[in-house]
């Protein structure tokens, strides 16, 4: 046993040994694993042939573990990465907290005026870039064009509401398991609020006015509840309400949706003949609205950020600028093909015709991205930035609470009118709270 | 003597034995059938269960996309380091507890149970903020020193009880034979231990093999193991289950197989003392 416990522990000194002496010029780069990442990952052999004294040490991560660990260690200036992938929420909060390295001298032929106004804008505060963005996306319907068929309507590329739930009513066969439209459920600020958010700003709602008052008490925010609770119980899926993003792609890949509104990058999901039963049979249109001047679609970019706690700000840099460069596009479109590339950050990408050509959804993705405005995202003035979230701190717990209340709505726990009191009553008590009001 | 069990009676109960044996299984089936399916498969509606083309390609996409064997061998040391050192620090601990007890023994155990029932988030930034300061994050000493922490109590609790069922007598005659303290606890008390201390050690190293909090929080690239190996194939936009799946399979094999093989130990020492 003596014997056990020594050569225990000196394997374990051995090891600890051999992994601390393994470091030097080696960037840890945080991300998702979404499927745009992984190939960034499977590519890097391109940048390291570039920059030989750069080794790369990837830590990919669920999407909600990723964003606890990168806010803890940047918030502490832990300095495990180098690099983190953080989305259009945190940029404008971590930027004015100092947490994040501006992008100012990038390296030459990076070209930061090609990147979408739209998106760019949303990454930059008091004028200065504090991400890059890899890849953009917004909302939009995609729909069975054979079943718009059969019912005998046409959808249009900018249709409305009302337009939406007529075809979700003549779509719908709940015998033949087909269901008119199927939309995010599931409680959280990053799943229905965001659908939910973007919705509302097309009805007018808002989340606060001017003085940081919550606004669920009003007609516009009653409206859009009564709406989409309308759309979901009527023509929706049965346990909708623990639906989100792979759930609705499993349905609709499975041919059980008419309609599905969600992020632009599904396209590419739902046309893949692979993984898709209904792979030539989808049409897309940009998400619908209310005659208002808003549409009901979001934005959102996955970016690459800089730690301002990081010792290896050039070799993070190097990176940042290699991976959201054009000439990545290009090293993509290579090895993988046209249809393949980060979508939705750089204007040249639209303009190239081998991509419009290979993407058939890449002119709705453009259209769709241009129509969101993080600075004006709804009809009236607001005091806050961004489309499907309000950039503050606190808008993480507050959306998942009221994502809660309006997922209950939705599985028929409460009324519509209960969600939206208790939205009310919840949010305020928060802001209150927090300091926004006296 | 033995108590006479009809037939029927012994066919409901290996009846009733196998169902929850099965319930408590399944759960691990379905992740290993799922890691052999397409991900169009792994989702289909109604599920698919034997009737699929099987296939190894998840297997080939995690293999090709992380380094299993880095997260391997960080998980053995983690998990074997932090139980060698417990057991090291417990095996005094239990033996000053169960032979030498005095008026607040039992207080004094009670009290390191009770650190078990913290939540650990309650405590997740004060550690990290240490754990940054002295160099800690992401290192593989960092783990083991926290998980021998949070497995201390259960070691010291597991060891006590069965030191407990130890006759004090056979200590004294050793000692009276001219037997010293450290002749007394390796040479006539741990033997006797010896299916209480395997099952103590199989059962830290599984608890420590499973660790997914601190391992997840306080890892990057480095010193993480397999739970985070498994934690990196989860996806917010995209069809993941099968490669998932996989990815579980490759990281509950090697605690699986050992359970398996020492699964006699494992009964043996948690019912040792048990009847009495």
């Amino acid at each position: 046993m003596t014997f056990t416990i020594r050569a225990g522990l000196m394997a374990c000194a051995a090891s600890a040994l051999v992994a601390s002496a393994a470091s030097g010029e080696t960037i840890t780069i945080a991300t998702v694993n979404n499927g745009d990442m992984i190939r960034m990952q499977g590519l890097t052999d391109d940048f390291t042939k570039s920059h030989p004294d750069i080794e790369l040490e990837w830590v990919t991560l669920e999407e909600n573990v990723l964003r606890q660990r990168v806010t803890q260690d940047v918030a502490t200036k832990g300095g495990q990465f180098d690099v983190m992938t953080i989305g259009t929420y945190e940029v404008p909060i971590w930027s004015k907290q100092g947490w994040l390295l501006p992008l100012t001298d990038m390296p030459d032929g990076y070209d930061a005026d090609d990147l979408l106004p739209a998106i760019a804008g949303g990454l930059t505060t008091d004028g200065e870039l504090y991400a890059a963005p890899f890849y953009g996306e917004s909302s939009m319907v995609m729909y069975r064009k054979d079943l718009m068929e059969k019912a005998g309507l046409e959808m249009p590329d900018a249709p409305t509401w009302d337009e939406i739930k007529e075809a979700a009513a003549a779509m719908t066969d709940k015998d033949g398991e087909i269901y008119g439209i199927c939309l995010r459920g599931k409680a959280g600020w990053g799943e229905n609020m965001a659908f939910l958010t973007a919705m509302a700003n097309s009805y007018g709602a808002k989340w606060f006015d001017m003085d940081w008052n919550a606004q669920f008490d009003s007609p516009e925010w009653k409206a859009t509840l009564t709406d989409y609770l309308d759309l979901m119980n009527n023509y929706g899926p049965p346990g909708a309400s623990s639906n989100g993003f792979n759930e609705n792609l499993a349905l609709f890949q499975q041919g059980k949706c008419g309609m599905w509104i969600d992020a632009t990058v599904a396209a590419s999901f739902v046309t893949n003949p692979t993984d898709s039963t209904v792979a030539d049979k989808v049409g897309f249109a940009l998400a619908p609205d209310k005659g208002l001047g808003k549409r009901g679609n979001w934005l959102w970019a996955w970016n690459l950020g800089i730690p301002a706690g990081t010792e290896k700000e050039d070799a993070a840099k190097a990176f940042v600028a290699w991976a959201t460069s054009k000439q990545y596009t290009e090293l993509v479109a290579a090895n993988e093909g046209w249809a393949n590339v980060p979508p939705g950050t750089r204007t040249s990408l639209y303009e190239n015709q081998e991509y419009l050509d290979a993407a058939p959804f890449a002119k709705m993705t453009l259209e769709s991205i241009q129509a969101a405005d993080p600075q004006n995202p709804t009809v009236d003035e607001v005091p806050y930035v961004g489309v499907q979230f309000v950039a503050i701190p606190e808008f993480q717990g507050i959306g998942t609470a009221v994502g809660q209340q309006f997922s209950a709505a939705l599985a028929g726990q409460v009324t519509a009118d209960e969600a939206l009191a208790n939205a009310q009553a919840l949010t305020s008590r928060e802001m209150k709270r927090s300091g926004y009001q006296d | 003597m033995a108590r006479k069990v009809s037939t029927r009676r012994k066919a409901v109960n290996t009846g009733i034995a196998w169902t929850v044996g099965l319930l408590i299984f399944f759960p691990i089936l379905w992740t290993v059938l799922t890691s052999f399916k397409t991900e169009a498969q792994a989702i289909a509606d109604p599920p698919i269960w034997f009737n699929f083309h099987w296939t190894l390609e998840n297997y080939v996409t995690v293999q090709e996309r992380s380094n299993y064997f880095r997260h391997f061998w960080n998980s053995v040391v983690i998990s074997v380091g932090s139980t060698l050192i417990g057991l090291a620090i417990a095996v005094p601990a239990a033996w000053a507890m169960a032979f030498v007890p005095g008026k607040r023994t039992k207080d004094l155990l009670m009290w390191m149970l009770s650190t078990k029932m913290l939540p650990p988030v309650g405590v997740l930034v004060p550690i990290y903020l240490l754990f940054q300061r002295f160099g800690l994050l992401d290192t593989q000493v960092g783990l083991i020193i926290v998980l021998t922490l949070i497995n201390l109590p259960i070691i010291v609790w597991m060891l006590y009880t069965y030191f407990r069922e130890i006759p004090v007598d056979i200590l004294e005659a050793a000692r009276m034979d001219g037997a010293g303290l450290k002749d007394e606890v390796i040479s006539v008390l741990l033997p006797m231990a010896v299916p209480g201390m395997a099952s103590t050690v199989l059962l830290n190293i599984i608890l420590a093999w499973n660790e997914a909090f601190w391992t997840l929080n306080l890892t990057a690239a480095k010193a993480a193991p397999l739970t985070a190996f498994i934690a990196s194939y989860s996806s917010p936009e995209g069809l993941f289950y099968a490669k998932l799946s996989a990815a579980s399979t490759m990281a509950i094999a090697p605690i699986l197989i050992m359970g398996w093989f020492s699964q006699k130990q494992l009964v043996r020492g948690l019912t040792f003392g048990a009847v009495k």
